[in-house]
């Protein structure tokens, strides 16, 4: 650890004002924490919008009848188990254990591959049966909120390779595992997110 | 592990107290909640106009685990600002999606439909 990263001894009666200020770690993680609170703010007016339009389907499929559960089940348990990985590879981490890092990370990213590929093939099966972004609003409602949790899925895999290539490189520095620290918390929101999306556009389709 | 002056980031499990046994915990409590919420959408057992609200029980119930045993975001004292932060974006996200749908509904209420407008118009 760098005496930047030093975590400052605590006596309890020190009031606040006397303190040090907060290690980097302490000061990162609450702004990223900060960060992925205004994305989940996003995603509710995503929410807000698909919940106002999922009725609006101009004459064209509902979504009852477009949404097969056991496909969704499938990718949730993807999800799912990819949070889990990565929280192991965390663990790993904490331990400069770079053998379980990569196996666990490894792991999550394949899991992350197979969720996007599930993604992938039901929205090009939907737009090929005609039921694309412009066929409703209803589903302008669906890609644009199922999307854009996509997209975040995509970007999350994208960071996930380059901090493992970080790792490789640059090794267990504060910085990287700083980084890769703030990638868990990012996949464990998506997770949180996409709770919402099954429960709400898959599970609650009338 | 020592506690920190300044509190704790979101995501540190503290004094790596579970280790992997809180991320299997809540595996399972996921996992539950989960078939639970499937069953729930499709079976006959239960009142039909309740299910939404057993399904938004169980989602908010899911999430819930998803923070505390993957996210380790508690109560705590040295969680506080974490804490402080969470609850303001939950205050947030509930102002938007129920503040939205509150208006629209009453939007789709008020507003009269196609054919009744012309029938006046004739």
């Amino acid at each position: 650890m760098s005496a930047g990263e030093q975590a400052l001894p605590l006596v309890p009666g020190v009031p606040l004002a006397l303190r040090g200020p907060a290690p980097v770690r302490v000061v990162a993680g609450f702004g990223f924490w900060l960060f992925l609170l205004s994305d989940i703010i996003i995603f509710a007016a995503l929410f807000a919008t698909y919940s106002v339009l999922s009725g609006s389907t101009a004459g064209g499929p509902s979504a009852a009848e477009l949404f097969d559960k056991r496909h969704v089940f499938m990718e949730t348990l993807c999800l799912l188990a990819s949070s889990v990985t990565c929280g192991f590879g965390l663990l790993a981490l904490n331990r400069t254990d770079a053998r379980a890092l990569y196996f666990w990370m490894a792991i999550t990213f394949v899991l992350g591959v197979c969720f996007l590929t599930m993604e992938g093939r039901e929205f090009a099966s939907m737009v090929a049966a005609g039921a694309g972004p412009s066929r409703s609003a209803f589903l302008s409602g669906f890609f644009a909120l199922v999307g854009t949790h996509g997209l975040h899925v995509s970007l999350g895999l994208v960071w996930l390779a380059v901090m493992l290539l970080q790792v490789v490189t640059l090794g267990f520095r504060p910085m990287v595992s700083r980084r890769f620290f703030c990638f868990a918390l990012f996949w464990h929101a998506l997770d949180i997110v996409w709770v919402g999306v099954f429960t709400i556009v898959y599970l609650g389709a009338k | 592990m020592q506690v920190q002056a300044q509190g704790q980031p979101p995501g540190v499990d503290p004094g790596e107290r579970h280790g992997a046994r809180s991320y299997l915990i809540g595996l399972t409590y996921a996992v539950a909640l989960t078939l639970a919420s499937f069953w729930a959408a499709a079976t006959p057992l239960v009142y039909a106009p309740a299910v939404p609200v057993l399904l938004a029980v169980l989602a908010i119930a899911q999430m819930g685990v998803h923070v505390a045993f993957f996210l380790h975001i508690s109560s705590a004292p040295d969680q506080t600002n974490n804490f402080l932060a969470l609850l303001f974006g939950v205050f947030i996200t509930a102002l938007v999606v129920f503040g939205s749908m509150l208006i629209m509904t009453n939007l789709n209420h008020n507003m009269m439909s196609m054919d009744q407008l012309m029938k006046m118009q004739r």
